[in-house]
Parts: structure tokens; C-alpha cells; sequence
């Protein structure tokens, strides 16, 4: 099935994802960075999963990254949802979009592409780079 | 301190209902109350520990001790990792039952997802969501693309084929004909696997667990009250527990919490997986078996696919007979928790009392191993290794 456009469902947004969530609206994606150990990490928290440090702050991604794994669920709309692991390291849960899905592979380019949710946000999906 | 001989299962039942319409569901962990007592030869009144998961109603177990009438309880714990949960149970009985502070303990699954659809029963709204959720509801993630992520990664990593993760149903349908409860009991084969219907690629229905309602109980007990009964004993010789996860990002779907879980059972018990004549492997699906095996070290990893092929887990045919009930994908997989089950099985092949089809010759040494949550990405893991009086 090519050419699906998937349903947005808008994410449920707390204090800690606000920052995250509205930064979409503008067409970024970030990830958390941590300015203690280094790491980049998914999804963004106020305490650094792998150091547990509070010096921590949301770091702009460039939206490219290569597909992890994915599976395409089957149905009267098929839909295909993939781990993306980002060029700056963190693998994110996401949806392939726009494109043929029985041509997808693993190790394959991808880049981001934003979905609006009409909340005030967009959620970021992937497409064939 | 270790758990080994300190404690018994003494005690099990699995309900024999597939789907509980007309049964709620406090009745049907009170009625596997009953029966797993009547199977100890023990009372209510003997009961002074009570373990319960998420699918009990109300709160961390003090509605289900109510509404069954326990009063001597004098330990509670509602630990819950979904359907690994039993598993974690039964150790932490067997834990509390060493250092003194219970002698029967009663674990308790039940679960009506079958009834509850056909009677459109309002589930029980949870509480606060996972952290997790706002970065991952709007992707649709289901239970099968969750798990169907994991093989597709296995196979990419690994060379394993849809054909090898088929032999896992094959051989638990082997099984399943003879146990008379099992919702599904039709033998399949290889293609019967890889020419049903894809749900979410690469997972067929056939690589799915069935649906179904009803559940199971186990009672832990000292072993001075295991004396007193009748029942043959079987030992808990080791058991271990573990919570994988995402890593922050640091994804890696290609292995499970038994990685961690595995050896601090095998440890404790002091045997290695050469001991195991039987083996319970959480079934949600194909791929979750395979997964467990290498990592509870059965075979090396990355090699599951050719481990599993050709019958290896057909009791009476393969080295490591499996899920002998017919496990989650052909038997039952109550409140859609797996764990439950798993040890039932185990006990059972402990205590001579399979089916005589798949009953394990000289059944000394047994393994039951639960998984709960999303395989790779947030789940608990939960190894016990049962052993009989003699080991």
C-alpha cells in the first residue's frame, strides 16, 4: 500500500513534555541531551536516564536517521510502525509514512516529516530520505 | 539468603472455563481459590499470605482478601509486571516463606477479556499512563507490531525465517490435541503457520497466542506444612527476576530480560540448563519463545531459529520439551497473561501428572519462565526452576 496518510492522534503533554511537544508546531524534532555525561537519550526527561544528572536540556536533531526495525500492521488501513535510530544516536518509536511499504528495509534513510495534530503541535513521522 | 528448599508449591489449579460469560471477575479468583486449595489439601483458614497482579479487581489485594474472607493474612503483595507477574510471585513467596514470615501463600491470575467484549464490560480506567506514552500512543503501537518489531530485527540480525518461528506453534499444537480445555486442539504444520493471515508483518495469526478467560493459582508453602500433605512435592530450587527496557534509546529488540533473570535462577538452583527435562516458555508469541531460549542460554543466541526447528520442542520427539499444555498460543492465555500458566505446567510435569502423551520420562527438574509488558522495550522477566523431593 503506497501513499497511506496515517490519522494523527494528538500526545498527551505534561509539564516535562511541553517544551518537546511545542518545538513541532515549528517543525523540530529534538532529543534530551544530557551536559553531565554527554549522552543523547529518548524520550526527553528532566533527569538523565543514564546519569540520572539534572544538567540536562532538549538538543535539536537534524531529522535524519535510518530505520531500526518495522512492521506494517495489516487491515482495512495498513500502517507501518518503525524504530528510527536518529544520526545523533537515540532509536525513536515513529511511523513510516508516504511511501511503498513493501519496499521498506532495514538500515534504509529516512527523514522526518511533521503531521499536525490540530492541538498545537505536530507529531514527527518518517519518509523515505 | 537463597530460596532453595525453603519452599514448596504445593497447590495448583487452572480454570477450566475459556470464556467466563456469566462469571465476574473477583468469582473466578475466588472459585481458583478454591480449587487450588481443594488440590493442596488445605482451607481457607490456612491461607496467611495472599499475592495478586494487576488483573485482580480493587486495590493491591486487600478487596480480593475481603471478598474471599481471609483473616489471617500476615503478608500481601500486589507486585505487577503483567504476565511475568506469577512468576515474580512465587519468588517473592518463596522468599518471605524462608525468612519466616508466612507459611501458605496463595497466588491468584483471572481475567474475562473474551466475556468482557461479548458483554461490553467498561474496563477499569488505569491510572496515571506511562511516562512513555505521550511518545509512543501516537504511532499506534499495538501489542503485535510491538512484538512483531522484535522478530523482524531477529531475522535482520540473525538469518531467522517466518518457517522457524512457525515450529514454535507446531510444536505447542502437538501438544495442545491432548489436552481436552485447550481453546485451540488442531494440529498445525509449518504452512499451516506461514499461510495464515499476516496481522502485523512479520507475525501470522498463527504466531499469536489465543485469547481467552479464566485463569490459575498456585500455593506456596513451608515445607513442614508440604509434609503434612498428600500431594507429591515440588520443590523451588532458584528463581530469578529482571526489567529490560528502551536503555534511554540505546534500543536493542533482539533479546529479553531472561538474559538477566535466567542466570540468578540457574544459580541458585545450582543446576545448568543441561538439568532442564522441562521447559515452560511464555508464549505471547512465536518470537517471545525464541527470544527466551537463547537467552536463558538453551542454545547460543542468534541460533533460536534452528534450536526450535524440526520438532525440538515436541515432547516425545525433541531435547527440550516445551509448553506441554499447549501453552498460550494453542491452550490458554488468561486476562491475556501467560505466566500464570506457564508454572502450572511445569509443576505438573514435576508431579507426573501431564497428560501421558507428553508427560517428560523422569521429570526431576523443570524450568517455568514468564514474560510481561513489551518484549525488548519495557517488560519484566520472571525464572523458576522447580525441581522434585529428590533434587
Amino acid at each position: 500500500m503506497s501513499e497511506t496518510k496515517p490519522k494523527v492522534r494528538a500526545p498527551r503533554v505534561n509539564h516535562e513534555t511541553k517544551a518537546f511537544w511545542d518545538a513541532t508546531a515549528k517543525g523540530q524534532l529534538h532529543v534530551g541531551k544530557c551536559d553531565d555525561c554527554g549522552e543523547h537519550y529518548y524520550y526527553p526527561r528532566p533527569l538523565c536516564p543514564f546519569c540520572f544528572s539534572d544538567k540536562t536540556r532538549l538538543a535539536l536533531c537534524t531529522g535524519k536517521g535510518t530505520i531500526y526495525t518495522f512492521s506494517v500492521n495489516e487491515g482495512r488501513e495498513p500502517y507501518t510502525i518503525a524504530y528510527v535510530t536518529l544520526d545523533e544516536g537515540p532509536t525513536i518509536l515513529t511511523n513510516i509514512v508516504e511511501c511503498d511499504f513493501s519496499k521498506l528495509a532495514i538500515g534504509q534513510k529516512v527523514k522526518v516529516v511533521f503531521y499536525d495534530t490540530g492541538a498545537g503541535n505536530a507529531v514527527p513521522m518518517f519518509t523515505v530520505a | 539468603m537463597s530460596i532453595k528448599g525453603k519452599a514448596y508449591i504445593a497447590g495448583i489449579y487452572e480454570h477450566p472455563t475459556r470464556v467466563a460469560l456469566g462469571k465476574t471477575l473477583p468469582q473466578l479468583h475466588a472459585e481458583l481459590a478454591k480449587g487450588v486449595l481443594a488440590d493442596a489439601g488445605l482451607s481457607k483458614n490456612d491461607v496467611d499470605a495472599y499475592y495478586c497482579a494487576g488483573d485482580a479487581p480493587g486495590m493491591g489485594g486487600i478487596d480480593m482478601i475481603e471478598y474471599m474472607g481471609l483473616k489471617n493474612i500476615r503478608q500481601i503483595d500486589s507486585t505487577e509486571t503483567g504476565g511475568s507477574s506469577y512468576v515474580l510471585h512465587v519468588n517473592h513467596a518463596a522468599q518471605a516463606i524462608a525468612a519466616g514470615h508466612c507459611k501458605v501463600a496463595l497466588v491468584t491470575l483471572a481475567g474475562r477479556p473474551s466475556a468482557d467484549q461479548k458483554e461490553q464490560v467498561q474496563m477499569r480506567g488505569g491510572g496515571e499512563s506511562p511516562p512513555a506514552s505521550g511518545f509512543e500512543a501516537p504511532f499506534r503501537p499495538s501489542i503485535v507490531n510491538m512484538y512483531a518489531m522484535c522478530a523482524r530485527r531477529h531475522m535482520y540480525e540473525f538469518g531467522t525465517t517466518s518457517e522457524q518461528l512457525a515450529w514454535i506453534k507446531v510444536a505447542a499444537s502437538h501438544h495442545a490435541q491432548y489436552n481436552e480445555h485447550a481453546l485451540r486442539r488442531e494440529v498445525v504444520t509449518v504452512e499451516d503457520v506461514i499461510n495464515s493471515p499476516l496481522i502485523a508483518s512479520p507475525l501470522h495469526r498463527y504466531d499469536c497466542c489465543v485469547i481467552t478467560d479464566g485463569g490459575g493459582a498456585v500455593l506456596v508453602v513451608a515445607p513442614e506444612i508440604m509434609k503434612q500433605l498428600k500431594r507429591p512435592a515440588v520443590k523451588i530450587l532458584g528463581a530469578g527476576e529482571a526489567s529490560k527496557h528502551l536503555m534511554g534509546g540505546k534500543v536493542d529488540l533482539t533479546f529479553s530480560g531472561a538474559r538477566w533473570s535466567g542466570p540468578k535462577a540457574f544459580e541458585e538452583a545450582g543446576v545448568t540448563q543441561k538439568d532442564i527435562k522441562y521447559a515452560s516458555i511464555y508464549d505471547s508469541f512465536t518470537i517471545t519463545v525464541l527470544e527466551t531460549l537463547e537467552d536463558l542460554g538453551f542454545c547460543e543466541v542468534g541460533k533460536g531459529g534452528k534450536f526450535v526447528s524440526d520438532g525440538n520442542l515436541i515432547s516425545g520427539v525433541g531435547k527440550l520439551p516445551f509448553n506441554t499444555d499447549g501453552g498460550g498460543l494453542c491452550n490458554n492465555h488468561p486476562g491475556n497473561r501467560g505466566g500464570m500458566t506457564k508454572i502450572l505446567e511445569a509443576v505438573r510435569q514435576i508431579r507426573g501428572e501431564a497428560h501421558p502423551k507428553v508427560q517428560v520420562p523422569n521429570c526431576d527438574i523443570a524450568l517455568a519462565h514468564g514474560t510481561g509488558g513489551l518484549l525488548g522495550s519495557r517488560m519484566g522477566s520472571g525464572t523458576v526452576i522447580l525441581g522434585n523431593q529428590d533434587s
